[in-house]
């Protein structure tokens, strides 16, 4: 049967079973768009295209389904690559479908035209620009191919208006030919056995792991290792979910803002176990110290991730589905458990860092410590909400203090620190899992940079409750112009008439505020019972640091404690 | 380290985009870059010379590369035992009274002049970088009006192909 280019494009995204397109139309799409109304295909209209694309990211970061958007020629594809570089940065399968100008039109600085293939080449897994019918469903099938397998990324696929409009006898290929792609599995299982060798010979072992375990749904498999062997568990930000943060070997986030015993663990450790990580330098600080009494392993499904930061000792490359329960087993086979860190006092050691300083605030007594509010939250949801944030000091303040409990339920611009992710993200989680808590922490500087999503929140009733952490503070500039800039806090302040509650209001979400400790917890708790998307503005004090902290270029044992209790 | 790799890549759009950009994203230090069509029509093949510090880098330089989608295959022919040759035209100032000076240099070297005028003339040769980079260094006492070279390209001795190293 004879179809539109456009109608091909809804017909491909049928065969992916994509439930949901989030987007904004424009002229180089007024055929897709038109191709969606005949065919009532969901679609999600977001206030920026920005927020389609954070969107589509939030869905896919939630279920581990691919996210999809759609965006304009120009303007509209230009402002997806904030979004397409976060996804990117953190690994999160997205395909992008943007117009292009016509085929003629190309190369000539035509109206809202803009080189997007060119523009993302180095924030994609892979691009594609269409300029024939003929290769739509191909391209089609590839890119959703290459967006999901092996290690997961953002995919375009830039498509000539032309092409929506000319037509195709439609049949969606079967398969896809790549010869220069391969999406690994199953790797070398000698090299499992080496890894059972070095615990063998380990005295003070240390599971660091890392996205990659959230991005594989691999935890149950995670938690099986912990549970057998009883080693100790340090998580990068993108690790946390994947194992509950109150189990006893979790000593928490490792890193800049990680915590003591973490840090501590890290230098003292003679073998770490890295899992689906990235040894990005919030992590590491300077390689040269990281982990220098450590034999050190590498397992990843990206053979380019190994030695790219870190060197590794040894490496185990493949899919962590086909890595971990095998390593799972040979653990059982070899008999390797609690017993021998024990033995070493190895454990004992790690508790008594958790104990002696466990995470703390410096702030005086009197106003709204950042920390209990997320704590309260955490009470509240029973650690089973899907945590949303944007970047600054309340997302570190999320990464610490909420008591996360399943997989994929934080979800947090980690590798490009995207302020302005949250809300939209938010979105994405929400639509997909209605019967989910999803909660929001954001601040007064994030929130503003995508506030126009509260319509989309709001048109779409969707029940998302956001939690503005309102010091009045770009909170993380700020602490280090206080740190490391002689407190000259140079354009950091958010002082003005802005009025949350109101701005919440005017695009039809419920608006509430605290302004004293006593209300914190009345107001939480009627906003996560209310109906609805809700924002509650908290208004907290002006200078609280995200502690601890190494300080760039430190060591992880050299942490500013100061403030912390104990 | 200088390294030469021998890298096949689909012959589609923006290939050469892809790997640019990644080379660039990655500060990668590329001394050359030379591609050219194959004995497959579909397939591309790029020579690149790339310095590194130390294996490390050079295992990120190619595991990155061969991450790209339309990369088939990458042969580090280093090491193996190959014939590595560029391409040079150099215009350089020739009158009345020097050129048959110049024309001995040419011999000497054993390339060939392909173009000559009143003024100048184009010499052309083909050799491993130093022979080149010699050629122009005595060249440039006739003064050099202009060089054009091709890059590095390379091919291993022997009857294994580098689709199949």
């Amino acid at each position: 049967m004879k179809m539109l280019g456009a109608e091909v494009v809804i017909e491909c995204l049928k065969a992916e079973e994509v439930d949901i397109v989030f987007g904004y139309p424009g002229g180089a799409v007024l055929t897709l768009y038109d191709a969606l109304f005949k065919t009532d295909f969901p679609h999600i209209l977001t206030r920026h295209e920005q927020g389609a694309v954070h969107a589509a990211d939030g869905y896919a970061r939630a279920t581990g389904k691919t996210g999809v958007c759609f965006a304009t020629s120009g303007p509209g594809g230009t402002n997806l690559v904030t979004g397409i570089a976060t996804a990117y940065m953190d690994s999160i399968p997205l395909v992008a479908i943007t117009g292009q100008v016509g085929v003629s039109l190309i190369g000539k600085d035509s109206f809202q035209e803009a080189d997007i293939c060119g523009i993302t080449t180095p924030i994609t897994k892979h691009n594609y620009l269409v300029k024939k019918i003929q290769d739509l469903p191909c391209v089609m099938k590839e890119a959703f191919y290459i967006a999901r397998t092996g290690r997961p990324g953002p995919v375009l696929i830039d498509i000539s208006k032309d092409v929506f409009n000319d037509t195709l006898d439609f049949v969606y290929p079967e398969t896809v030919c790549l010869r220069g792609y391969r999406s690994l599995f199953a790797g070398n299982s000698n090299q499992i056995d080496l890894v059972i060798d070095a615990l063998e010979k380990a005295e003070k072992p240390v599971i660091f792991v890392g996205g990659g375990v959230n991005i594989s749904g691999t935890s149950e498999e995670m938690r099986k290792v912990i549970n057998l062997t009883g080693i100790p568990v340090i998580s990068s930000l993108m690790g946390l979910g994947c194992i509950p943060s109150d189990v006893p070997e979790h000593l928490g986030m490792v890193g800049m803002h990680g915590t003591y015993a973490a840090n501590m663990a890290t230098m003292d450790c003679d073998l770490l176990i890295g899992i689906g990580v990235r040894f990005d330098d919030r992590v590491t600080s300077l390689v040269q110290n990281f982990a220098p009494k450590a034999t050190i392993i590498h397992f990843d499904i990206d053979p380019a991730e190994v030695n790219k930061n870190v060197r590794a000792d040894l490496k185990v490359i493949g899919d962590l589905r086909w890595s971990l329960p095998l390593l799972c087993e040979k653990i059982v086979e070899h008999s390797i458990t609690k017993k021998q860190w024990a033995k070493a006092e190895w454990v004992d050691l790690v508790q008594e860092w958790k104990r002696e300083k466990p995470l703390a605030s410096s702030l005086p007594a009197g106003g709204i410590r950042p920390q209990t509010v997320i704590e309260k939250v955490s009470e509240l949801t029973q650690g089973e909400a899907i945590i949303v944030t944007d970047v600054g000091q309340h997302q570190m303040w999320t990464a610490q203090s909420y008591s996360f409990n399943t997989q994929r339920s934080f979800l947090t611009s980690g590798g490009l620190g995207t302020m302005g992710y949250g809300l939209p993200a938010a979105i994405g989680a929400q639509i997909t899992l209605p019967e989910k808590d999803v909660v929001l922490f954001t601040g007064d500087g994030s929130i503003m940079m995508n506030c126009q999503e509260l319509a989309t929140l709001a048109d779409n009733g969707l029940p998302v409750k956001i939690i503005v952490m309102n010091n009045q503070v770009l909170g993380m500039v700020n602490q280090w112009q206080r740190m490391f800039y002689g407190k000259r806090y140079s354009h950091s302040s958010t002082k003005g008439c802005t009025d949350f509650v109101k701005l919440a209001e005017a695009m039809g979400v419920a608006g509430l505020r605290v302004t004293k400790p006593e209300e914190l917890n009345s107001v939480l708790e009627k906003a996560l019972k209310m109906e609805g998307p809700v924002l509650v503005d908290v208004l907290l004090p002006e200078t609280e640091d995200v502690l601890p902290m190494v300080a760039p270029g430190g060591r992880l044992d050299q942490m500013v404690l100061r403030g912390i209790i104990g | 380290m200088k390294y030469i790799l021998a890298v096949l890549v689909e012959n589609r759009p923006g290939v050469l985009t892809h790997i640019s950009g990644l080379i660039s994203r990655r500060a990668f230090n590329i001394e050359s870059i030379a591609a050219g069509p194959t004995e497959e029509v579909d397939t591309t093949r790029i020579t690149i010379g790339v310095e590194v510090e130390d294996e490390f880098e050079l295992e990120q330089v190619v595991n990155q590369l061969s991450k790209l989608v339309n990369v088939i295959k990458i042969a580090n022919i280093t090491y193996v035992d190959s014939i590595q040759r560029e391409l040079a035209l150099i215009k350089v100032r020739a009158n009345k009274a020097n050129r048959s000076d110049l024309v001995d240099v040419v011999e000497i070297f054993r390339a060939k002049i392909v173009d000559v005028n009143r003024e100048t003339l184009v010499v052309e040769l083909s050799g491993e970088e130093s022979k080149i980079d010699a050629l122009c260094e005595v060249l440039t006492d006739f003064g050099i009006l202009e060089i054009v070279r091709t890059g590095r390209i390379a091919i291993s001795r022997g009857p294994v192909p580098a689709k199949d190293m």
